[in-house]
């Protein structure tokens, strides 16, 4: 019992921190916190089950071209949702904004997929019980993505720009980075990750149009636990929840779970509202 | 009482409301009586919402939850399966009280976070409400769901209950008027609209936030209950995100900061499905486009179009003419007069030594010159007095009694008040409004009173209004009191912000670069204010770059150098000042 717990905890957990990475991604190049995040994860599952099991296509095809829909929509989302409000981020226009586009397409996916959930094709076939790849796939994704950022960021020219860019935005401008193309590139690559997020989880929640606002939320918690920004902050947040979430699960079943959850993410803001690895408040005067 | 035009004609759309409401009964037809009773509870609602999203700007996009709690409590109640059977009213009432609770619960985050954590904490609570709803079986039904409360006679039927709901959102909007026309109303919007200065201004935004969240949630609880009566029959499908959308985009599309743009937008969006039948299946979608097409195309929402007060011209060639007598009226009197007094003080930012030892006393009816080149530590003085900043070393007193360090709130009971390098206004809201935030600490009567205007209210409203009138009489905007904020001048937002300082008749007024945009005619006009301010008693403080505005008007000078004195003394000693000269003022 207590094993299935840790596998299926590490498992959620690593799809919501995948989510918060995806929240990050897309804050850092243009501070918007956007709720379109949780719909990339759903979506990740539908494209996968809709290319691999409906059209049939081979699983790294199937993979291929989900990701690159993603991109297509994170890459629409900064011009819909994002660039016409960012003038007046005081405003917070951009939480109508982008819950609006998430809105739009979380519908569109009701109508258009299935208001039901549906199968996820099982991809490798490797491992039962515990070690299911159901559970370990996303663990691995969370790993790779984890990995392959921190090369980003650290060892490749655009991943500098963008941490320049996530630093101090008119410093970089007047260096001469082309600011507004980062921003949209980092929207891509989030919807990537957001993407992955739901393509590795989905054989675990399926491919079904509800998600989107469960990982939203779900997937924000890491980012308020680990502080905002911080990605390495987010896979801790992440890991922990899912495994609280699922122990709360087999100690009290299913509904009072989240109800746990709620609780405990109203404790962690109001008891640390910078997150446990967050920094300081700006200056405000 | 004076009633204007504008006023009147003010009351018109409401009065067509209530056309509509009393015919609409005439024409028996009880499918008519079910959509204006919907409308009319769904307002109940959103009259409570609109407090938050459209004041206080708090974006609270998942009160469905709390209608579904309403709705639940009151079911369950009514129905005695798992407690003792409760009279329908009283379990109207119940929910209403777990919408109240809830409203707070769910609101806490929004009280030190910034909206968009609020934003979820809402979003995760009404995902959780409709999860719990369908789970617990044995309370709730699950997915079959339960019966309503059924309301005793005369409400028992259509019409009668219509009546009722329509009775209750008529008391709504009069409450949430009263709310919106009182000190809490614009207090609200100042803690949207200009945090810092409601926070200089001593406005508590927790407290007030708390306060409309219990009305809020109650309000959207007892909805809920009334609701369930209307549907006579509950399942958790009813309680889609959809509707929370309706509620949230109904304020929207009115507008924010107007009780009547989000009434219109109630009565629209109710009737929207009725009238576009074939669209069911894509509300949502419908919902969301509408939503994306107000925030990027009309953020005004309705009442920006029926603003057309705010797009008449304005006198040009107006001058700023600040009058003695209103002053003398306003601060005069015996007053307390007390001392700032600041020693030692230390404020590092990490290895960096902002202010570094700085001894500083201002003497009350005197104006003290804080001057220095940029970076020298003026602004962070003020700053460490106004509470923004926790000192490492020193004491900081006025009147000889301690002020607590980092509680910027509570510095205007103090009596110290203050202007911002960049004015901080309400650019929606009159300048007399404007002005009229700064006294919102002299009101007495409590959130409740307001709610119900009773007596205490009306006095307070009417005192503070006086008040305000005479402080732009004593800084010379009384022309423009009714003009909106943000189509005044620069110039005149820094005469009005002194105004506003001047609200609580300040010991200790700090003016941070009071002159800076004005013309030289305004300039002399400000320095006459200030001395003018000060001998009546005032201490004040002026960080100022104009050094012909400093030594016209200043008692005593400090100059400041990387956070320490570099000189002290009358304006006459440090124009002569050796190293002032060569550090500052120049050759």
């Amino acid at each position: 019992m207590l094993y299935s717990i840790i596998a299926s905890g590490l498992a959620v957990g690593a799809v919501y921190a995948l989510i918060g990475i995806t929240y990050n991604t897309m804050f850092a190049t243009s501070r918007v916190m956007s709720f379109t995040a949780g719909q990339l994860g759903m979506l990740g599952g539908v494209l996968g089950s809709m290319f691999i099991l409906r059209l049939g296509l081979p699983m790294v095809v199937g993979l291929l071209a989900t990701l690159i829909v993603c991109a297509l929509i994170g890459v629409l989302t900064e011009f819909v949702a994002v660039r016409p409000v960012l003038k007046s981020l005081e405003q917070h226009l951009y939480v109508l904004s982008t819950l609006a586009f998430a809105l739009l397409i979380q519908q569109v996916t009701a109508i258009e997929w299935s208001t039901e959930p549906q199968p996820f094709p099982r991809l490798f076939g490797i491992g039962e019980g515990i070690w299911d790849e159901k559970y370990w796939l996303p663990v691995a994704t969370c790993a790779v993505t984890i990995i392959g950022l921190e090369y980003l960021y650290r060892r490749t020219l655009i991943g500098r720009a963008f941490l320049a860019v996530a630093e101090d935005n008119f410093a970089a401008r007047a260096l001469g980075l082309p600011e507004r193309n980062l921003r949209v590139a980092s929207y891509a690559l989030a919807a990537v990750v957001g993407g992955l997020a739901g393509f590795s989880g989905g054989e675990l929640l399926l491919a079904f149009f509800a998600n989107g606002p469960q990982l939203n939320f779900y997937g924000f918690i890491p980012v308020a636990l680990g502080g905002l920004g911080n990605n390495r902050g987010a896979v801790i947040g992440g890991l922990a929840l899912g495994l609280f979430q699922q122990s709360a699960n087999f100690a009290v079943g299913g509904i009072f779970a989240s109800v746990a959850v709620f609780v405990m993410f109203i404790i962690i803001l109001l008891a640390a509202p910078q997150g446990l690895f967050g920094s300081g408040t700006a200056r405000r005067v | 009482m004076h009633i204007t035009r504008a006023k009147l004609t003010a009351f018109v759309p409401y009065m067509l409301i209530l056309a509509v409401i009393t015919i609409l009964p005439m024409t028996g037809n009880d499918y008519r009586a079910l959509i204006g009773t919907r409308a009319a509870i769904y307002w109940i609602l959103i009259a409570g919402l609109n407090l938050i999203v459209g004041y206080a700007g708090q974006l609270a996009i998942g009160y469905v939850a709390l209608f579904a709690l309403g709705s639940y409590t009151a079911s369950i109640l009514a129905a005695g399966t798992v407690t003792p059977e409760i009279p329908p009213a009283l379990a109207l009432l119940a929910g209403a009280g777990v919408g109240a609770v809830f409203g707070v619960v769910v609101g806490l985050p929004a009280l030190r976070l910034r909206t968009f954590y609020f934003a979820m904490s809402t979003l995760g609570f009404a995902t959780i409400v409709t999860q719990v709803a369908l789970g617990w079986q044995n309370v709730t039904g699950g997915g079959i769901g339960l019966s309503g409360p059924s309301l005793p006679a005369p409400f028992d039927t259509a019409w009668g209950l219509y009546w009722l709901c329509v009775g209750l959102a008529v008391v709504f909007t009069l409450i949430t008027a009263n709310v919106a026309a009182s000190r809490f109303g614009r207090a609200l919007i100042a803690t949207r609209d200009a945090e810092v200065a409601a926070e200089a201004c001593g406005i508590s935004k927790p407290q007030l936030l708390v306060s409309v969240f219990l009305f809020a949630g109650a309000a959207a609880g007892l909805a809920g209950g009334l609701f369930a009566s209307l549907q006579t029959y509950i399942t958790p499908d009813a309680f889609t995100f959809d509707l929370s959308l309706l509620f949230f985009i109904s304020v929207l599309i009115g507008g924010r900061g107007s009780i009547l743009g989000p009434l219109l937008g109630t009565i629209l969006l109710t009737l929207l499905p009725e009238i576009a039948a074939p669209l069911a299946a894509w509300s949502t979608f419908v919902y969301a486009g509408l939503l994306l097409l107000i925030v990027l195309a009309m953020p005004g929402g309705i009442a920006a179009l029926l603003d057309r007060e705010s797009r008449k011209a304005l006198p040009s060639g107006r001058a700023i003419v600040p009058q003695h007598d209103a002053l003398q009226e306003l601060l005069g009197g015996k007053r307390l007069q007390q001392r700032l007094q600041m020693s030692g003080i230390l404020l590092k930012f990490g290895e960096l030594r902002a202010i570094d030892g700085l001894d500083l006393s201002v003497e009350p009816g005197e104006v003290h010159g804080l001057i220095g080149p940029n970076g020298s530590g003026k602004t962070t003085t003020l700053n460490v007095i106004s509470g923004y900043y926790r000192p490492q070393e020193g004491s900081l007193t006025l009147g000889g009694e301690t002020l607590p360090a980092a509680k910027p709130v509570k510095r205007a009971a103090r009596g110290i008040c203050r202007t911002f390098q960049t004015p901080r206004i309400i650019g929606e809201e009159t300048a007399l409004e404007n002005v009229m935030i700064g006294g919102t600490l002299a009101g007495r009567a409590s959130f409740v009173e307001a709610l119900l205007a009773l007596p205490r209210a009306r006095a307070d409203e009417r005192q503070i209004k006086a008040t305000a009138m005479g402080a732009l009489r004593a800084v010379g905007l009384d022309s423009l009191a009714d003009i909106r904020a943000d189509r005044l001048q620069h110039s005149e937002l820094r005469f009005l912000e002194i105004a506003r300082a001047l609200m609580l008749h300040p010991r200790l007024l700090l003016l941070d670069e009071p002159a800076a945009g004005l013309s030289v005619q305004e300039i002399l006009r400000l320095g006459a204010l200030i001395k003018a301010i000060s001998r009546e008693g005032v201490a004040v403080l002026l960080v100022e770059h104009h050094a012909d505005l400093i030594f016209d008007v200043c008692d005593r000078v400090t100059v400041l150098n990387l956070g320490r004195v570099l000189a002290h003394g009358t304006p006459a000693e440090i124009r002569v000042h050796k190293e002032v000269v060569s550090a500052y003022l120049g050759a």
